[in-house]
Protein backbone atom coordinates (compact mmCIF):
# COMPACT_ATOMS: atom_id res chain seq x y z
CA UNK A 1 0.00 0.00 0.00
CA UNK A 2 1.10 3.58 -0.85
CA UNK A 3 1.88 5.43 2.11
CA UNK A 4 0.05 8.61 2.52
CA UNK A 5 1.19 11.88 2.26
CA UNK A 6 3.31 13.24 4.50
CA UNK A 7 7.17 15.17 4.86
CA UNK A 8 8.56 14.92 8.19
CA UNK A 9 10.14 17.94 10.16
CA UNK A 10 13.08 16.39 10.88
CA UNK A 11 14.03 15.92 7.14
CA UNK A 12 16.07 18.51 5.24
CA UNK A 13 14.46 19.05 1.32
CA UNK A 14 15.81 19.34 -1.94
CA UNK A 15 13.39 21.56 -4.50
CA UNK A 16 13.69 18.73 -6.36
CA UNK A 17 11.58 16.42 -5.04
CA UNK A 18 14.88 14.71 -2.63
CA UNK A 19 15.42 14.45 1.24
CA UNK A 20 18.27 14.38 3.27
CA UNK A 21 18.47 12.82 7.21
CA UNK A 22 21.66 14.05 8.29
CA UNK A 23 23.18 12.35 11.00
CA UNK A 24 26.25 13.91 12.37
CA UNK A 25 29.01 14.11 8.85
CA UNK A 26 26.80 11.34 6.64
CA UNK A 27 23.31 11.76 5.20
CA UNK A 28 20.77 9.23 4.42
CA UNK A 29 18.99 10.16 1.05
CA UNK A 30 15.69 9.48 -0.51
CA UNK A 31 12.38 10.96 -2.65
CA UNK A 32 9.90 12.71 -1.32
CA UNK A 33 6.41 11.41 -1.47
CA UNK A 34 5.34 13.60 -3.75
CA UNK A 35 7.79 12.45 -6.09
CA UNK A 36 6.92 8.82 -5.57
CA UNK A 37 3.21 9.57 -6.19
CA UNK A 38 3.89 11.67 -9.29
CA UNK A 39 5.48 8.28 -10.34
CA UNK A 40 3.37 5.97 -9.22
CA UNK A 41 4.57 2.33 -8.31
CA UNK A 42 8.40 2.29 -9.05
CA UNK A 43 9.65 -0.39 -10.55
CA UNK A 44 13.13 -0.24 -10.90
CA UNK A 45 16.10 1.74 -9.14
CA UNK A 46 19.50 2.16 -11.11
CA UNK A 47 22.01 3.69 -8.32
CA UNK A 48 25.56 4.57 -8.00
CA UNK A 49 28.00 2.35 -7.18
CA UNK A 50 29.17 2.18 -3.57
CA UNK A 51 32.68 5.01 -3.28
CA UNK A 52 31.04 6.89 -6.07
CA UNK A 53 30.81 10.77 -5.61
CA UNK A 54 27.37 12.62 -5.71
CA UNK A 55 27.32 15.96 -6.40
CA UNK A 56 24.45 18.78 -4.53
CA UNK A 57 22.28 19.32 -7.35
CA UNK A 58 23.02 16.66 -9.80
CA UNK A 59 21.70 13.37 -10.63
CA UNK A 60 23.20 10.47 -8.94
CA UNK A 61 20.43 8.09 -10.15
CA UNK A 62 17.06 6.46 -11.76
CA UNK A 63 13.92 5.66 -11.00
CA UNK A 64 11.24 3.94 -13.00
CA UNK A 65 7.74 3.30 -13.02
CA UNK A 66 6.04 1.58 -15.12
CA UNK A 67 5.34 4.74 -17.11
CA UNK A 68 7.59 7.64 -16.77
CA UNK A 69 11.78 7.51 -15.87
CA UNK A 70 13.49 9.92 -13.37
CA UNK A 71 16.55 11.48 -12.67
CA UNK A 72 17.04 11.30 -8.91
CA UNK A 73 18.76 14.45 -7.89
CA UNK A 74 21.34 14.48 -4.90
CA UNK A 75 20.55 17.36 -2.26
CA UNK A 76 23.93 17.39 -0.82
CA UNK A 77 27.57 16.32 -1.75
CA UNK A 78 29.42 13.12 -0.53
CA UNK A 79 30.39 9.67 -0.86
CA UNK A 80 28.33 6.99 -1.11
CA UNK A 81 28.73 4.69 1.96
CA UNK A 82 26.02 2.30 1.14
CA UNK A 83 22.94 1.39 -0.99
CA UNK A 84 19.38 0.41 -0.27
CA UNK A 85 19.39 -3.07 -1.55
CA UNK A 86 15.73 -3.25 -0.16
CA UNK A 87 14.65 -0.70 -2.52
CA UNK A 88 17.02 -2.37 -5.51
CA UNK A 89 15.13 -5.91 -5.04
CA UNK A 90 11.78 -4.23 -4.00
CA UNK A 91 11.72 -0.76 -5.68
CA UNK A 92 7.89 -0.40 -4.42
CA UNK A 93 8.94 -0.11 -0.98
CA UNK A 94 9.36 3.60 -1.73
CA UNK A 95 5.97 4.13 -2.28
CA UNK A 96 5.39 2.29 1.31
CA UNK A 97 7.82 3.85 3.25
CA UNK A 98 9.80 6.68 1.40
CA UNK A 99 11.39 8.39 4.58
CA UNK A 100 11.63 4.24 6.22
CA UNK A 101 12.40 1.76 4.49
CA UNK A 102 12.44 3.45 0.84
CA UNK A 103 15.66 5.59 1.57
CA UNK A 104 18.39 4.92 -1.44
CA UNK A 105 21.82 6.10 -0.12
CA UNK A 106 24.14 6.81 2.83
CA UNK A 107 26.46 9.00 2.24
CA UNK A 108 29.74 10.83 3.74
CA UNK A 109 29.17 14.55 3.69
CA UNK A 110 31.59 16.31 1.50
CA UNK A 111 30.70 19.67 2.97
CA UNK A 112 28.64 19.83 5.67
CA UNK A 113 27.37 23.50 5.40
CA UNK A 114 25.64 22.55 1.70
CA UNK A 115 22.80 21.55 4.21
CA UNK A 116 22.08 25.52 4.68
CA UNK A 117 20.99 25.82 1.76
CA UNK A 118 18.29 22.80 1.51
CA UNK A 119 14.55 23.52 2.87
CA UNK A 120 13.16 22.51 5.83
CA UNK A 121 9.62 20.61 5.81
CA UNK A 122 7.83 23.88 6.23
CA UNK A 123 9.58 25.70 3.32
CA UNK A 124 9.14 22.62 1.28
CA UNK A 125 5.62 21.98 1.89
CA UNK A 126 5.14 25.77 0.78
CA UNK A 127 6.93 25.22 -2.50
CA UNK A 128 3.98 22.27 -2.99
CA UNK A 129 1.44 24.46 -2.56
CA UNK A 130 2.69 27.28 -5.02
CA UNK A 131 3.38 24.39 -8.05
CA UNK B 1 -4.88 22.10 -34.78
CA UNK B 2 -6.71 23.10 -31.73
CA UNK B 3 -5.24 22.92 -28.60
CA UNK B 4 -8.34 21.66 -27.03
CA UNK B 5 -8.65 18.24 -25.99
CA UNK B 6 -11.20 16.22 -26.54
CA UNK B 7 -13.42 14.45 -23.81
CA UNK B 8 -15.28 10.79 -23.86
CA UNK B 9 -18.77 10.69 -22.88
CA UNK B 10 -17.13 9.46 -19.67
CA UNK B 11 -15.21 12.20 -18.54
CA UNK B 12 -16.56 13.39 -15.87
CA UNK B 13 -16.86 9.90 -14.35
CA UNK B 14 -12.85 9.58 -14.43
CA UNK B 15 -12.28 12.65 -13.05
CA UNK B 16 -14.49 11.89 -10.20
CA UNK B 17 -12.79 8.33 -9.68
CA UNK B 18 -9.14 10.23 -9.18
CA UNK B 19 -7.55 9.12 -12.49
CA UNK B 20 -5.18 10.80 -13.40
CA UNK B 21 -5.81 12.44 -16.90
CA UNK B 22 -3.15 12.53 -19.81
CA UNK B 23 -3.26 13.23 -23.41
CA UNK B 24 -3.48 10.66 -25.96
CA UNK B 25 -3.97 11.22 -29.69
CA UNK B 26 -5.91 14.56 -29.00
CA UNK B 27 -8.10 13.52 -26.44
CA UNK B 28 -8.00 13.59 -22.86
CA UNK B 29 -8.13 10.31 -21.19
CA UNK B 30 -7.29 8.18 -17.82
CA UNK B 31 -3.63 7.05 -18.14
CA UNK B 32 -4.32 5.17 -14.22
CA UNK B 33 -7.07 4.99 -11.28
CA UNK B 34 -5.58 3.18 -8.68
CA UNK B 35 -2.26 2.30 -10.25
CA UNK B 36 -1.70 0.42 -13.36
CA UNK B 37 0.12 -2.51 -11.63
CA UNK B 38 -3.34 -3.27 -9.79
CA UNK B 39 -5.48 -2.84 -12.63
CA UNK B 40 -3.03 -4.99 -14.63
CA UNK B 41 -3.69 -7.62 -12.24
CA UNK B 42 -7.27 -7.50 -12.09
CA UNK B 43 -7.56 -7.86 -16.01
CA UNK B 44 -5.19 -10.79 -15.72
CA UNK B 45 -6.84 -12.32 -12.50
CA UNK B 46 -10.86 -11.20 -12.78
CA UNK B 47 -11.87 -8.21 -14.77
CA UNK B 48 -11.39 -5.02 -15.33
CA UNK B 49 -13.01 -2.05 -17.86
CA UNK B 50 -10.99 0.71 -19.97
CA UNK B 51 -13.28 3.34 -22.15
CA UNK B 52 -11.81 3.18 -25.14
CA UNK B 53 -14.51 5.65 -26.88
CA UNK B 54 -11.89 7.48 -28.26
CA UNK B 55 -11.45 5.13 -30.79
CA UNK B 56 -12.88 5.64 -34.42
CA UNK B 57 -15.81 3.56 -35.88
CA UNK B 58 -16.37 3.74 -39.65
CA UNK B 59 -19.10 2.12 -40.90
CA UNK B 60 -19.50 1.08 -44.59
CA UNK B 61 -22.55 0.06 -46.14
CA UNK B 62 -23.43 -0.58 -49.82
CA UNK B 63 -23.63 -3.40 -52.53
CA UNK B 64 -20.55 -2.13 -53.35
CA UNK B 65 -19.12 -2.28 -49.69
CA UNK B 66 -17.52 -5.45 -50.04
CA UNK B 67 -15.38 -4.77 -52.88
CA UNK B 68 -13.78 -0.90 -51.43
CA UNK B 69 -12.99 -3.18 -48.40
CA UNK B 70 -11.42 -6.29 -49.60
CA UNK B 71 -9.08 -3.77 -52.02
CA UNK B 72 -7.88 -1.59 -48.68
CA UNK B 73 -8.23 -4.24 -45.94
CA UNK B 74 -5.32 -7.17 -45.97
CA UNK B 75 -7.14 -9.84 -44.75
CA UNK B 76 -9.73 -11.76 -46.56
CA UNK B 77 -12.95 -10.38 -45.71
CA UNK B 78 -14.73 -13.41 -47.52
CA UNK B 79 -14.04 -15.29 -44.90
CA UNK B 80 -16.29 -13.48 -42.45
CA UNK B 81 -20.09 -14.05 -42.10
CA UNK B 82 -22.44 -11.33 -40.61
CA UNK B 83 -22.01 -11.90 -36.86
CA UNK B 84 -18.25 -12.30 -37.05
CA UNK B 85 -14.86 -9.89 -36.63
CA UNK B 86 -11.63 -9.76 -38.16
CA UNK B 87 -7.80 -8.41 -37.25
CA UNK B 88 -6.83 -6.63 -40.54
CA UNK B 89 -4.50 -3.87 -41.37
CA UNK B 90 -5.68 -0.82 -43.63
CA UNK B 91 -2.73 -0.85 -46.14
CA UNK B 92 -1.13 1.77 -48.29
CA UNK B 93 0.67 1.47 -51.93
CA UNK B 94 3.87 0.63 -50.55
CA UNK B 95 2.81 -2.26 -48.16
CA UNK B 96 2.84 0.24 -45.28
CA UNK B 97 0.08 0.36 -42.38
CA UNK B 98 -2.20 2.76 -42.46
CA UNK B 99 -4.12 1.84 -39.31
CA UNK B 100 -4.33 -1.79 -38.01
CA UNK B 101 -7.96 -2.19 -37.09
CA UNK B 102 -11.00 -4.69 -36.40
CA UNK B 103 -13.62 -5.50 -39.05
CA UNK B 104 -16.92 -6.32 -38.09
CA UNK B 105 -19.91 -7.44 -40.76
CA UNK B 106 -23.02 -6.55 -39.66
CA UNK B 107 -24.70 -8.27 -42.44
CA UNK B 108 -24.82 -9.13 -45.73
CA UNK B 109 -23.65 -5.53 -47.32
CA UNK B 110 -22.96 -3.41 -44.13
CA UNK B 111 -18.89 -3.41 -42.33
CA UNK B 112 -18.17 -1.37 -39.62
CA UNK B 113 -14.72 -0.94 -38.44
CA UNK B 114 -13.12 0.20 -35.13
CA UNK B 115 -10.01 2.23 -35.80
CA UNK B 116 -6.64 3.97 -33.68
CA UNK B 117 -7.97 7.29 -32.52
CA UNK B 118 -5.03 8.29 -33.50
CA UNK B 119 -5.73 7.03 -37.27
CA UNK B 120 -9.54 7.98 -37.36
CA UNK B 121 -9.26 10.69 -39.75
CA UNK B 122 -6.49 8.89 -41.93
CA UNK B 123 -8.58 5.87 -42.15
CA UNK B 124 -11.65 7.78 -43.01
CA UNK B 125 -10.28 10.05 -45.48
CA UNK B 126 -8.12 6.95 -47.14
CA UNK B 127 -11.62 5.06 -47.68
CA UNK B 128 -13.43 8.15 -48.35
CA UNK B 129 -11.20 8.61 -51.89
CA UNK B 130 -11.14 5.17 -52.52
CA UNK B 131 -15.60 5.02 -52.30
CA UNK B 132 -17.46 3.34 -55.20
CA UNK B 133 -20.70 4.28 -56.13
CA UNK B 134 -22.68 2.00 -53.70
CA UNK B 135 -20.02 2.16 -51.44
CA UNK B 136 -20.96 4.86 -48.28
CA UNK B 137 -18.22 5.52 -46.03
CA UNK B 138 -19.62 6.95 -42.59
CA UNK B 139 -17.31 8.17 -39.46
CA UNK B 140 -19.84 7.27 -37.01
CA UNK B 141 -17.32 7.61 -33.97
CA UNK B 142 -18.91 11.16 -32.46
CA UNK B 143 -22.68 8.46 -31.98
CA UNK B 144 -20.53 5.75 -30.50
CA UNK B 145 -19.03 4.79 -26.93
CA UNK B 146 -16.80 1.81 -26.63
CA UNK B 147 -16.21 -0.09 -23.32
CA UNK B 148 -13.97 -3.00 -23.07
CA UNK B 149 -14.55 -5.14 -20.32
CA UNK B 150 -11.68 -7.92 -20.12
CA UNK B 151 -10.57 -10.67 -17.96
CA UNK B 152 -11.16 -14.35 -17.33
CA UNK B 153 -14.31 -12.99 -15.14
CA UNK B 154 -15.51 -10.67 -17.65
CA UNK B 155 -18.05 -12.22 -19.51
CA UNK B 156 -19.49 -13.48 -16.32
CA UNK B 157 -19.72 -10.43 -14.54
CA UNK B 158 -21.34 -8.95 -17.33
CA UNK B 159 -23.72 -11.94 -17.43
CA UNK B 160 -23.26 -12.57 -20.67
CA UNK B 161 -23.76 -16.13 -22.56
CA UNK B 162 -20.64 -17.80 -24.12
CA UNK B 163 -19.43 -17.05 -27.28
CA UNK B 164 -16.70 -17.53 -29.73
CA UNK B 165 -13.95 -15.22 -30.08
CA UNK B 166 -13.94 -12.74 -32.83
CA UNK B 167 -18.07 -12.85 -32.71
CA UNK B 168 -20.60 -10.49 -31.86
CA UNK B 169 -23.74 -9.91 -31.13
CA UNK B 170 -26.64 -7.45 -29.82
CA UNK B 171 -27.31 -7.63 -26.33
CA UNK B 172 -27.99 -5.87 -23.10
CA UNK B 173 -26.40 -5.15 -19.73
CA UNK B 174 -28.85 -4.18 -17.72
CA UNK B 175 -31.26 -2.43 -19.58
CA UNK B 176 -28.73 -0.85 -21.88
CA UNK B 177 -28.76 -1.82 -25.82
CA UNK B 178 -24.86 -2.76 -26.82
CA UNK B 179 -23.44 -4.64 -29.17
CA UNK B 180 -21.21 -7.07 -27.82
CA UNK B 181 -18.11 -7.78 -29.39
CA UNK B 182 -15.64 -10.81 -27.92
CA UNK B 183 -12.72 -9.06 -29.00
CA UNK B 184 -9.94 -7.11 -26.88
CA UNK B 185 -6.31 -5.78 -26.69
CA UNK B 186 -5.13 -7.47 -23.77
CA UNK B 187 -4.95 -11.29 -24.24
CA UNK B 188 -7.41 -12.01 -21.66
CA UNK B 189 -11.27 -13.34 -22.35
CA UNK B 190 -13.60 -10.38 -22.58
CA UNK B 191 -15.39 -8.17 -24.54
CA UNK B 192 -15.77 -4.81 -26.10
CA UNK B 193 -19.03 -3.29 -25.47
CA UNK B 194 -20.50 -0.51 -28.30
CA UNK B 195 -23.29 1.57 -27.08
CA UNK B 196 -24.69 4.71 -28.11
CA UNK B 197 -22.89 8.01 -26.48
CA UNK B 198 -25.99 8.63 -24.64
CA UNK B 199 -26.06 6.00 -22.94
CA UNK B 200 -22.38 5.59 -21.96
CA UNK B 201 -22.36 6.52 -18.31
CA UNK B 202 -25.40 4.41 -17.52
CA UNK B 203 -23.39 1.41 -19.49
CA UNK B 204 -20.11 2.18 -17.02
CA UNK B 205 -21.99 2.93 -13.81
CA UNK B 206 -23.24 -0.92 -14.33
CA UNK B 207 -20.23 -2.48 -15.47
CA UNK B 208 -18.68 -0.91 -12.38
CA UNK B 209 -21.67 -2.12 -10.08
CA UNK B 210 -20.90 -5.72 -11.74
CA UNK B 211 -17.36 -5.48 -9.96
CA UNK B 212 -15.27 -4.86 -12.64
CA UNK B 213 -12.16 -2.58 -12.14
CA UNK B 214 -11.89 0.52 -13.95
CA UNK B 215 -8.49 0.77 -15.59
CA UNK B 216 -6.71 3.07 -17.59
CA UNK B 217 -4.46 3.42 -20.53
CA UNK B 218 -0.98 2.59 -18.83
CA UNK B 219 -2.33 -0.98 -17.54
CA UNK B 220 -3.84 -1.26 -21.29
CA UNK B 221 -0.02 -0.61 -22.56
CA UNK B 222 1.59 -3.28 -20.56
CA UNK B 223 -1.25 -5.87 -21.10
CA UNK B 224 -1.08 -6.09 -24.85
CA UNK B 225 2.71 -5.21 -24.76
CA UNK B 226 3.03 -8.77 -22.65
CA UNK B 227 0.92 -10.63 -25.06
CA UNK B 228 3.31 -9.03 -28.18
CA UNK B 229 -0.04 -6.83 -30.00
CA UNK B 230 1.72 -4.28 -31.90
CA UNK B 231 0.75 -0.45 -31.22
CA UNK B 232 0.18 1.19 -34.37
CA UNK B 233 2.66 4.63 -34.09
CA UNK B 234 5.22 2.42 -32.02
CA UNK B 235 5.73 -1.05 -33.09
CA UNK B 236 3.80 -0.49 -36.76
CA UNK B 237 2.78 2.55 -38.79
CA UNK B 238 3.03 3.89 -42.82
CA UNK B 239 6.43 3.37 -43.08
CA UNK B 240 6.53 -0.47 -41.49
CA UNK B 241 5.31 -3.84 -43.26
CA UNK B 242 3.35 -6.23 -42.27
CA UNK B 243 5.49 -9.09 -42.96
CA UNK B 244 8.17 -7.76 -41.01
CA UNK B 245 5.87 -6.57 -38.23
CA UNK B 246 5.33 -10.34 -37.80
CA UNK B 247 1.36 -10.36 -39.24
CA UNK B 248 1.58 -11.90 -42.29
CA UNK B 249 -1.08 -14.12 -40.77
CA UNK B 250 -3.36 -11.34 -41.28
CA UNK B 251 -2.44 -10.77 -45.03
CA UNK B 252 -4.28 -12.51 -47.70
CA UNK B 253 -1.35 -12.52 -50.25
CA UNK B 254 -3.38 -14.21 -52.63
CA UNK B 255 -5.83 -11.56 -53.40
CA UNK B 256 -5.27 -8.11 -54.58
CA UNK B 257 -5.34 -5.00 -52.23
CA UNK B 258 -3.07 -1.63 -51.90
CA UNK B 259 0.71 -2.12 -51.54
CA UNK B 260 0.06 -6.48 -51.63
CA UNK B 261 2.73 -6.58 -54.60
CA UNK B 262 5.47 -5.13 -52.01
CA UNK B 263 4.30 -7.25 -49.51
CA UNK B 264 4.51 -10.33 -52.16
CA UNK B 265 8.10 -9.35 -52.40
CA UNK B 266 9.45 -9.16 -48.87
CA UNK B 267 7.72 -12.75 -48.16
CA UNK B 268 9.39 -13.71 -51.36
CA UNK B 269 13.08 -12.39 -50.04
CA UNK B 270 12.48 -12.87 -46.47
CA UNK B 271 12.54 -9.14 -44.22
CA UNK B 272 15.68 -7.87 -43.63
CA UNK B 273 14.75 -7.11 -40.29
CA UNK B 274 12.13 -8.27 -37.84
CA UNK B 275 9.86 -6.93 -35.09
CA UNK B 276 10.75 -9.40 -32.35
CA UNK B 277 9.41 -9.73 -28.91
CA UNK B 278 12.21 -10.28 -25.68
CA UNK B 279 12.41 -10.11 -22.03
CA UNK B 280 15.55 -8.01 -20.07
CA UNK B 281 18.36 -10.33 -18.82
CA UNK B 282 19.62 -8.00 -15.95
CA UNK B 283 17.65 -5.25 -14.23
CA UNK B 284 16.56 -2.37 -16.61
CA UNK B 285 13.77 -1.41 -18.53
CA UNK B 286 13.88 -0.95 -22.10
CA UNK B 287 12.08 2.36 -23.74
CA UNK B 288 10.78 2.90 -27.13
CA UNK B 289 13.88 4.50 -28.99
CA UNK B 290 16.75 2.87 -27.24
CA UNK B 291 19.28 1.40 -29.47
CA UNK B 292 19.50 -2.78 -30.17
CA UNK B 293 23.50 -3.42 -30.37
CA UNK B 294 23.55 -4.67 -34.43
CA UNK B 295 21.39 -1.78 -35.75
CA UNK B 296 18.05 -2.52 -33.93
CA UNK B 297 15.63 -0.53 -31.76
CA UNK B 298 13.07 -0.65 -29.35
CA UNK B 299 9.44 0.15 -30.77
CA UNK B 300 7.31 -0.27 -27.18
CA UNK B 301 9.30 -1.50 -24.06
CA UNK B 302 7.96 -1.34 -20.39
CA UNK B 303 8.38 -3.45 -17.00
CA UNK B 304 5.99 -6.55 -17.35
CA UNK B 305 3.74 -6.57 -14.23
CA UNK B 306 2.96 -9.98 -14.33
CA UNK B 307 6.82 -11.54 -14.97
CA UNK B 308 7.99 -8.43 -12.88
CA UNK B 309 11.18 -7.48 -15.46
CA UNK B 310 11.37 -5.18 -18.53
CA UNK B 311 10.03 -6.55 -21.80
CA UNK B 312 9.67 -5.21 -25.05
CA UNK B 313 9.50 -5.07 -28.76
CA UNK B 314 11.85 -4.17 -31.27
CA UNK B 315 13.11 -4.59 -34.44
CA UNK B 316 16.07 -6.35 -35.20
CA UNK B 317 18.21 -7.64 -38.54
CA UNK B 318 16.33 -10.96 -39.75
CA UNK B 319 20.06 -12.59 -38.52
CA UNK B 320 19.15 -11.67 -34.17
CA UNK B 321 15.50 -12.51 -34.92
CA UNK B 322 15.92 -15.89 -33.53
CA UNK B 323 14.14 -16.89 -30.27
CA UNK B 324 17.23 -17.42 -27.18
CA UNK B 325 19.39 -14.64 -29.09
CA UNK B 326 20.92 -12.35 -27.17
CA UNK B 327 20.34 -9.00 -27.64
CA UNK B 328 22.71 -5.62 -26.32
CA UNK B 329 19.97 -2.84 -25.14
CA UNK B 330 21.46 0.67 -25.21
CA UNK B 331 19.67 2.22 -22.00
CA UNK B 332 20.58 5.23 -21.71
CA UNK B 333 24.13 4.61 -21.94
CA UNK B 334 24.52 1.89 -20.05
CA UNK B 335 24.75 -1.59 -21.77
CA UNK B 336 22.03 -4.33 -20.86
CA UNK B 337 21.36 -7.95 -22.10
CA UNK B 338 18.30 -9.12 -23.48
CA UNK B 339 17.08 -12.24 -24.78
CA UNK B 340 14.71 -12.81 -27.92
CA UNK B 341 11.42 -14.69 -26.93
CA UNK B 342 8.67 -16.01 -28.82
CA UNK B 343 5.47 -14.70 -28.73
CA UNK B 344 4.12 -13.87 -26.78
CA UNK B 345 5.93 -13.20 -23.55
CA UNK B 346 3.19 -13.73 -21.15
CA UNK B 347 0.50 -16.56 -21.40
CA UNK B 348 -0.88 -17.65 -18.74
CA UNK B 349 -0.80 -21.30 -17.16
CA UNK B 350 -3.58 -23.48 -17.44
Amino acid sequence: MAAAESYPDDLKYHEEHDWARVEGDEAVLGITWFAADALGELVHFEPPEVGATVTKDQSYGEVESVKAVSDVIAPLSGEVLEVNEQVVGAPETVNEDPYGNGWLLRIRLADPGETDALLDAGAYRELLASQ
Amino acid sequence: MSATLLHTPLHRRHVELGARMVPFAGWEMPVQYEGVIPEHRAVRTDAGVFDVSHMGELEVEGPRARHLLQGALSNDLDRLEPGQAQYTLLTNESGGIIDDLIVYRVGDCSYLLVVNASNRANAYAWLKERELPGSDVRDVSDDCALLAVQGPRAIERLGLPPANAFTFAESSVDGVEVMVNRTGYTGEDGCELLCMSEDAVRLWDAVLERGAVPCGLGARDTLRLEVCYPLHGNDIGPDTDAISAGLGWACALDKEFEGVDVLRRVKADGPNRRLVAFVMEEKAIPRQGMPIEGGGEVTSGSHSPMLELGIGLGYVPAAQAQPETELTIDVRGRPRRARVVKKPIYKRED
